[in-house]
């Protein structure tokens, strides 16, 4: 198993917001929008160097992706900022007829995704949006890892035409990919080349698949790790790639197990290589309030439950 | 050139033969606001059939009721966007005139997709917004049902418009009192709209009678005279659903129900035809 250390910690959240100023000095047409969250989806850096093109809509979420719909007529590329449950469910028809069937460059960007939200509960906990996402034709679907990878995320998304779904969260996590990364929409990202099983993660869970690669090693189980960091267009070259050699996939999301990636995964493999799959995944229900690791912990979504997943597929395997 | 009453007529009978012709589509309120779609594209905007998407110089003009697509296509064609025998394919499989309009099928002259209410005024506060960094001196222009101002994302963008002084935008509304379910004051009484607007701080102007073309001109040209002095304009615009086919007029029942053969000859008989109907494929 590949070494893979830290020595920070920061949340996703904060990669967007680095991201975005950046993504600002690079591109004078990049703006931002934002429902009144600006703190917790730290735009503060970007409000500051470019306060003309920033947009403070107040708490109406729905105007807001209107207006960056809009504003993509002119030439602008906006961001919107809000948490993800506002960022998707509450406007699903908004940004289906006035952002995806209209073809507009809107970069659709939601922290606080799924249980590590914590203690505001399951009102602000959305554990579907991804589904919600990659439903849409045209959109595409991205839920970064930690805090370098979110932020290259978003300077990629940003000189990628069309409209984007960039999810992230709010906890502190480790850092553990490269400052310089280059941040390819697609492709996904080997973290461990092993040989009996595949696990494929995706956001916080990476982090908690690389903890249970090094336990699973210990056992003598060689894990492959692959972050699909981008769900929507699926990296399915590097997912067949991968199973062709180990025969049997674990997927570990922050989201429910439906329409989550891990029916992504399953999908490609029941069209091109039916094999044994177990998801880690919320088992179709709604959070609660606690903290992160309690919740992450209940729900069935850390290391310990990715090493149950393994160990149950590779029975399958077996048999 | 032919007047613009004689274009605003051929475009009624445009839109009786295209809904006739894809039995479906709504007659009602594309009837009603022919007058301000004509004044608009031949007469106050500046724009450009030759069509590009972001319409950098140019005035832009967004329908959100997206369902009086009828009007906007032959306006569209009249216009030189696309030719004229394209109506024919107005609901039909494989067309760019989809039911409602969409920029998914590239159809020039349409920015964004409408249908689903309520989404239209926000788009254009974006436009607008964007035309202003752009440093673009030209005017957004978009259209409402009034019925579809039930949808509250149309309080939320005129709250923004006026909050953020979007002065380089007019809002018109069609105050023709109907929907699908009846009168507005039945279904969901809107009270005094004109009101409403202003104290969301918006400049409104009355157009008492939208099928006069006259007025409608010179409504929307002292509209444009509060154009940058902080204040997003909006036009109350009174008009009669089903305009000039008797058997429509006023009656919210015309909605979205296309004329059968008979009520078509009969419509059509009292519409002159000014400019040559769009011949049939």
């Amino acid at each position: 198993m590949k070494k893979y250390t830290y020595t920070d910690k920061k949340d996703t959240r904060s990669g967007f917001g680095a991201g975005l100023l950046e993504a600002g000095k690079r591109n004078p047409n990049v703006v931002a929008l934002c429902a009144d969250l600006v703190g917790s989806l730290k735009m503060d850096a970007f409000i500051k160097e470019f306060p003309e093109r920033f947009q403070q809509v107040g708490i109406a979420e729905a105007n807001m992706i209107g207006i960056a719909a809009g504003m993509t007529i002119g030439g602008k590329v906006p961001f919107t900022g809000t948490f993800a449950n506002f960022s998707t469910g509450r406007v699903y028809d908004q940004i289906r007829q006035s952002v995806a069937y209209s073809d507009k460059n809107v970069k659709i960007c939601a922290s606080h995704a799924g249980l590590t939200l914590g203690e505001d509960g399951a009102t602000h906990q959305i554990l579907e949006d991804i589904g919600l996402m990659k439903m849409l034709p045209g959109m595409t679907v991205i839920n970064p890892c930690d805090y370098n990878q979110t932020k290259a995320a978003t300077i990629a998304i940003a000189e990628h035409h069309g409209p984007v779904y960039l999810r992230f969260g709010r906890p502190v996590v480790p850092i553990f990919t490269d400052a310089d990364q280059k941040f390819e929409i697609g492709k996904a990202w080997m973290v461990n080349e092993g040989a009996d099983v595949s696990i494929f993660a995706t956001g916080h869970l990476v982090w908690e698949a690389i903890k249970a690669g090094e336990k699973l090693a210990e056992m003598g189980i060689d894990a492959e790790i692959i972050n699909i960091h981008t769900i929507k267009p699926l990296d399915e070259e590097a997912i067949l790639k991968s199973v062709a050699k180990t025969r049997c996939v674990v997927s570990a999301e922050e989201h429910n197990r439906l329409g989550g990636l891990g029916d992504s995964i399953a999908q490609v493999l029941i069209k091109h290589d039916p094999v044994p799959m177990e998801y880690v995944a919320v088992n179709d229900s709604f959070g609660e309030s606690g903290t992160p690791d309690q919740l992450m912990k209940k729900y069935g979504l850390d290391d310990e439950n990715i090493i149950k997943a393994v160990q149950k597929v590779l029975q399958r395997k077996g048999k | 050139m032919p007047t613009l009453q004689e274009t605003a007529s051929q475009i009624r009978r445009d839109i009786l033969r295209m809904v006739h012709g894809a039995n479906s589509g709504h007659p009602g309120g594309s009837l009603g606001c022919t007058e301000f779609f004509t004044a608009l594209y031949f007469k106050i905007m500046k724009h450009n059939p030759s069509f590009s998407m972001d319409g950098k110089g140019e005035d832009i003009f967004f329908l959100s009721n997206g369902h009086i697509s009828p009007v906007f296509y032959a306006t569209l064609a009249r216009s030189g966007y696309f030719n004229l025998k394209e109506l024919n394919t107005f609901r039909k499989i494989d067309s760019r005139l989809q039911g409602h309009p969409t920029t998914h099928e590239h159809l020039p002259g349409i920015r964004v997709a409408s249908g689903s209410l309520g989404q239209g005024m926000s788009v254009a506060i974006g436009a607008a917004l964007a035309k202003k960094l752009n440093g673009d001196p030209q005017t957004v222009f978009t259209l409402h049902g009034d019925g579809e101002l039930d949808e509250g994302q149309n309080w939320e963008a005129l709250m923004f418009a006026a909050h953020h002084k979007v002065d380089n935008l007019i809002s018109t509304v069609d105050w023709n009192g109907q929907q699908i379910d009846g009168p507005t004051a039945k279904v969901m009484n809107l009270g005094n709209l004109a009101d409403k607007f202003t104290s969301f701080g918006w400049e409104v102007i009355r157009l008492e009678d939208g099928n006069n073309m006259d007025l409608v001109v010179s409504t929307i040209e002292s509209a444009k005279t509060f154009l940058g002095k902080g204040k997003p304009i909006a036009i109350m615009m009174h008009t009669v659903m089903g305009k000039g086919v008797d058997f429509m007029e006023g009656h919210h029942e015309w909605h979205g129900v296309a004329p059968n053969d008979e009520q078509l000859a009969k419509a059509l008989s009292q519409i002159p035809e000014t400019l040559g109907d769009y011949p049939a494929i």
